[in-house]
């Protein structure tokens, strides 16, 4: 089972690897974006944990709620909407007054996230974009991978973006030459499997 | 990098404060959500005009905030869309009754911003419009990109609807308008320099001493290519030459020429430039009716300059030169 504490790991976790990370971030977003992606997570991810400090959600969905709209006030760009909307499907997708949520019910909420995201950004697996780490990723988890394993697919999903062509986002406008470089959105993507895998007991 | 700034973190805030104090007949700044807005907001029975995007484009929005032109605008960090409650919370101050037109630039960031923000306004029952600006003919693939970017048309839209809104016009023909402005209008740039984002402290890109990107968009994201410096009339050429292709513009058109400057590009560049565009211009047989010369949506720091072409209609030849005071374009009006 997955608790309201574990959660909580995770979004603990996401602060402390973005601030480790940001200027990781950055870089990437240097090469075909515009050198933000970092930056305006990190601040995002910063105002979670101060919202967190002052209220206690009291369960799952609530927990969801106040980090999907916290990102969407704070982030801005397109990574902004983009995982707010995320946390606000996987909120929507666990039962009111849940604290905990089996492993199962969690893929599946976390797969109505990405359709959240699909839906808004109109991205499809393959344009080089946060969803090909997170499609990959929820895909392991819905067959009952560990999130280990889920976080090793979200790696890979990564890694398969450097040879491909931007199609959706700003570095779509580069054309030919966003090609050998790694998608800022798909590398924060993969922190966040990586954070789920760190923050939950493996099965 | 050498700029004139306290705290990186802080540059966006404080600007905002100092055009508040350069400008307190024209505009207010609320700061919890930013936004600027006219100071005599709302006007009843108005179209209200909200726009706004990432800062480091100034005086691009706020700096159109005033009589004629915008309502308010919404400044996000630099280079970084604003948020919904933002543009909520700009929308709500300045709606007059008549309803709120936002401008957009077609950036996948704005977009999906601008976008929560409508349904928001919707779910608070004012009547919104929005008109996406995609002027930018650098970007040709439009099926496997975000789509053209929106830049110099933004400036003349929000001119241009501005003047219709203050003349009374509905929300459906403000937003019609500007439609069709950007229907018409075709822009394309070029960069000598990088920029600099004072968050990230480096440029945005190397550039040799006597490369240029062509096809520059204003956020410091490369261009389509990267080419060999050449004279002003050969690269102002090759600036106007898919300009006038992409719409077509045809002999016998009346336009309106606005040359921009991309930040630390002198006007005696410009000037230049114009020069060598009104040349061309001429050559086609196009007649300039209005010209707009100057750094007015500009990429912070960086040199270069783009051009912007729009197709005139009669009944916009008056609102161009309707009375607009704001604090980057003023003409016409009497001070207040």
């Amino acid at each position: 089972m997955l608790t309201t504490t574990n959660l909580r790991a995770w979004l603990d976790c996401l602060h402390g690897r973005l601030v480790q990370e940001k200027d990781q971030l950055n870089a990437l977003d240097t090469a075909i974006g515009d050198a933000d992606h970092g930056s305006n997570l990190l601040r995002g991810f910063q105002k979670v944990q101060e919202k967190l400090h002052d209220n206690d959600p009291p369960d799952i969905p609530a927990l969801c709620k106040l980090v999907g709209m916290t990102l969407i006030s704070t982030v801005g760009g397109a990574s902004g909407p983009l995982y707010g909307t995320f946390f606000l499907e996987v909120g929507k997708s666990i039962a009111a007054g849940s604290t905990a949520v089996a492993p199962e019910s969690f893929a599946t909420a976390l797969a109505a996230g990405l359709r959240g995201i699909q839906r808004l950004g109109k991205a499809e697996l393959g344009d080089k974009t946060m969803v090909d780490a997170l499609s990959p990723a929820i895909d392991a988890l819905l067959a009952n991978q560990s999130p280990a394993t889920a976080a090793q697919a979200a790696r890979a999903g990564l890694a398969a973006t450097i040879p491909l062509v931007a199609r959706k986002g700003r570095a779509s406008y580069l054309g030919e030459r966003s090609r050998g470089h790694a998608d800022p959105g798909a590398a924060s993507a993969a922190l966040l499997f990586d954070c789920l895998a760190t923050a939950t007991p493996s099965s | 990098m050498k700029a004139l700034v306290n705290a990186p973190e802080n540059v966006v805030a404080e600007a905002l404060e100092g055009m508040a104090l350069a400008y307190p007949e024209l505009l207010h700044v609320e700061t919890e959500p930013r936004f600027l807005r006219r100071s005599d907001a709302p006007r009843r029975g108005k179209v209200a005009l909200v726009s706004g995007g990432g800062s480091g484009h100034e005086p691009l929005h706020g700096g159109f905030v005033g009589s004629g032109m915008l309502d308010a605008a919404c400044p996000g960090e630099v280079f970084t869309s604003p948020t919904p409650d933002q543009i909520l919370a700009a929308a709500q101050a300045v709606n007059g009754g008549a309803g709120v037109l936002l401008i957009v630039k077609n950036y996948t960031g704005d977009v999906l911003n601008f976008q929560l923000a409508a349904e928001l306004l919707a779910a608070a029952d004012i009547p919104t419009e929005t008109v996406l600006v995609d002027d930018d003919v650098a970007v040709t693939d439009s099926l496997y990109t975000a789509g053209r970017r929106g830049v110099g048309a933004t400036v003349l839209i929000e001119k241009i609807c501005g003047a219709a809104a203050e003349a009374g016009k509905s929300l459906a023909d403000v937003a019609r308008i500007g439609r069709e402005v950007n229907a018409a209008a075709r822009s394309m740039g070029l960069a000598l320099t990088p920029c600099t984002n004072p968050q990230a402290g480096q440029p945005s890109f190397q550039l040799g001493e006597q490369e240029i990107e062509f096809g520059i968009g204003i956020h410091g994201e490369p261009g389509r290519s990267r080419i060999p410096l050449a004279k002003a009339d050969t690269l102002t050429e090759m600036l106007l030459t898919p300009i006038l292709a992409d719409l077509p513009f045809r002999s016998g058109d009346t336009v309106l020429l606005f040359v921009d400057g991309l930040g630390a590009t002198p006007l005696l560049e410009l000037y230049i430039v114009y020069r060598a565009a009104t040349r061309i211009a001429e050559q086609h047989g196009l007649r300039i009716s209005r010209r707009l010369v100057g750094s007015y949506m500009t990429s912070l720091d960086m040199a270069g300059v783009a051009i912007t072409l729009l197709r005139m209609q009669e009944d916009w030849l008056g609102y161009w030169d309707a009375p607009v005071r704001t604090p980057a374009l003023s003409w016409g009006a009497t001070p207040c």
